[in-house]
């Protein structure tokens, strides 16, 4: 590696980066840019090879093939020179639940070589900036779920690093921990750290990152600003609910008529969306119409604004239904089920 | 050691191969600090740790010990004292892999693994601890045994022998245990299964009744296996006879376990995924 790759470069650079684990091709060749002082959010359902990505970025893993670089130095060569730049955070708190928020925050500055005196003031520091200086010097056993996450997270930066792994951050949090941790999360971003985060929920990468790549079965399908990968859906969706399951089936054969693209059904939700382009209201107004004169009861008829959960699925709306279903469920708990694959999935524009 | 290989040798890079040599162990002993203060904070693992073989002793002692004869000096609770505390530090080693499996799961291990502590002191810094606990909790058994009218024979030098040789003990089968913890990767299962050898390994040994009270067929196995070698060389040290030939037996099975568990625990701590 020659020197010219350090410090001015990009945070991260991903090139053909592949990984299998047996038959499984958890990555298959995914390329990545992150500038410095950026978020980058990757996307992807259960499986998708987010995790793979991180554990190889973070040198816990090796590639098979590709090369990553961390602030200027490779995974693989200079595993050691990466460390000392990067902090990482998992899918679960990865704390001492015996051990008290500070006495936690005090051994990592130690591990990480700073002197005890120094150790004690940067935990000191991290309890105030997240809020647990109360629960400073209780056993982390007794925190709530959002506080050990936030402890997890403040680990994570003990060692001030310039680039910051978050692995689904807030999986498993209710939603009001979430929120707090978006905060969180947005004011060490306003403070210059370099970020990729991963996660399952499209809100959150649209709250938090300015540039999202969305993955699925170990490829990178889709890449750009929020705004951008919305565009891709073309306009805004209509979407409601039949309460009376058996009429989903003339509900959406009497709005296929108006969608710009096949009429997308929610299997567990029974919620009904379609994409109407740039018709907005015309379009509600005909599909009130339409749906009135088939006699299809329904409810919550809405227009909205595409969300990325409808970018989601028209990006990987097929792959979703080939998928374990492990992966549905997953993605079905979120946010009390936006639009996903079920066994019913019209193909949603391509 | 394999740090040093991947350091990179650029300017802003590595410390150098003395620093680094100071954090392995630096990083160890933190590593270890914070086991014993887990270890500590939650009373109720030393009582786990310490209640069976108390019960076991009693039991033994009491209600067995009357019905196996023996002709050790000092009668059935000297012969069954250095089998009660070998099997006690074979068992203590289930924390081990308990722990492992837990820090595996948790996210703790791919933490420590992703900062630029040294990668050893995770492995080097439990042992160390699990050196401790070992010593700490064999020492109580010896306590409970003097209770019961158990008595070192042979002197103090040897029965500080015993003691040691114990703990090397505990530690070999610890390591056993942290390659299966790692390797398992989860707690349940090393729980339910992973060490499930070790009752009978140390049942079908000379640690709580003569071999010679087993059927021929068993007696094969028991005179030959590691606990037995190892409980014979302890009841040596501890009550006098013979030591010398158990004792180098007893070494080499145990420089062979760790030649064998040292590397597997190593590697399965490289591949922690």
């Amino acid at each position: 590696m020659s020197e010219s790759e350090t410090t001015s470069g990009p945070a991260i650079l991903v090139e053909g980066l592949t990984k299998s684990f047996g038959e499984v091709r958890a990555l298959r060749g995914i390329d990545l840019l992150v500038p410095q002082g950026t978020v980058l959010g990757v996307l992807g359902p259960n499986g998708a090879g987010k995790t793979t990505a991180v554990r190889i970025l973070t040198t816990l893993m090796l590639p098979d093939a590709g090369r990553a670089l961390v602030d200027g130095y490779d995974v693989v060569r200079e595993a050691a020179a990466v460390r000392r730049s990067i902090g990482l955070a998992g899918q679960s708190a990865a704390i001492q639940e015996e051990l008290t928020g500070r006495e936690n925050l005090e051994l990592i500055g130690r591990l990480y070589h700073l002197g005890r005196s120094s150790a004690r003031s940067r935990a000191a520091e991290l309890l105030e900036q997240f809020d647990l200086v109360d629960a400073a010097d209780r056993p982390a056993k007794g925190f709530s779920g959002g506080m050990q996450r936030r402890l997890d997270l403040a680990a994570s930066l003990v060692g001030r690093p310039k680039v910051l792994f978050l692995d689904e951050p807030t999986t498993g949090l209710d939603p009001r921990s979430r929120l707090g941790m978006w905060a969180i999360i947005r004011s060490l971003v306003a403070g210059g750290t370099t970020l990729l985060l991963t996660t399952q929920y499209l809100d959150e990468a649209d709250e938090l990152a300015g540039e999202i790549v969305v993955i699925d079965h170990g490829l990178v399908i889709a890449a750009g600003t929020s705004e951008q990968l919305k565009d891709r859906v073309g306009g805004d969706v209509l979407e409601f609910t039949v309460p009376d399951r058996a009429r989903c089936g003339d509900a959406v054969t009497a709005i296929s008529k108006i969608g710009e693209s096949e009429p997308h059904v929610d299997g567990e939700t029974g919620v009904i969306s379609v994409g109407v382009g740039s018709r907005g209201s015309d379009a509600l107004i005909e599909a009130v119409r339409t749906l009135d004169n088939a006699a299809v009861e329904t409810r919550g008829l809405a227009l909205r604004r595409p969300s990325l959960d409808d970018v989601f699925l028209a990006l990987t709306g097929h792959a979703a239904e080939e998928d374990g279903q492990v992966e549905r469920r997953r993605r079905g708990r979120r946010r009390g089920g936006g639009q996903h694959g079920g066994k019913d999935t019209a193909k949603a524009a391509s | 050691m394999t740090a040093a290989a991947a350091a990179p040798a650029r300017p802003p890079g590595g410390p150098s191969l003395v620093t680094q040599a100071r954090w392995a162990v630096s990083d160890s002993l933190m590593i270890a600090k914070r086991n014993l203060l887990v270890w500590m904070r939650v009373p109720a693992y030393l009582v786990f740790t310490v209640i069976q073989p108390v019960m076991f002793v009693l039991l033994f002692v009491y209600v067995f010990g009357g019905a196996i004869p023996v002709s050790t000096p000092g009668g059935y609770v000297n012969f069954l004292m250095p089998g009660i505390i070998a099997q006690t530090a074979a068992f203590a080693s289930f924390a081990t892999a308990i722990a492992l499996a837990q820090e595996l799961k948790k996210g703790v291990i791919d933490r420590l693994r992703s900062m630029p502590m040294a990668r050893s002191a995770v492995l080097t810094g439990r042992l160390a601890a699990d050196t401790v606990r070992m010593v700490v909790t064999i020492l109580i058994i010896v306590g409970v045994g003097y209770a019961v009218g158990f008595r070192f024979l042979n002197g103090f030098g040897p029965a500080v022998g015993m003691v040691v040789l114990a703990t090397v003990f505990g530690l070999a089968i610890c390591t056993i245990a942290a390659f299966t913890g790692l390797a398992i990767g989860d707690e349940e299962s090393v729980q339910a299964f992973g060490l499930i050898w070790l009752f009978p390994l140390t049942f079908v040994s000379s640690a709580f009744v003569p071999i010679s009270t087993m059927p021929g067929w068993l007696q094969a196995f028991a005179t030959h296996q590691p606990v037995t070698i190892v409980v014979d060389t302890m009841r040596a040290l501890a009550l006098g006879g013979p030591i010398a030939a158990n004792l180098w037996k007893s070494i080499a099975w145990l420089a062979g376990i760790f030649i064998v568990f040292i590397p597997l625990a190593v590697r399965a701590y490289r591949r922690a995924a």
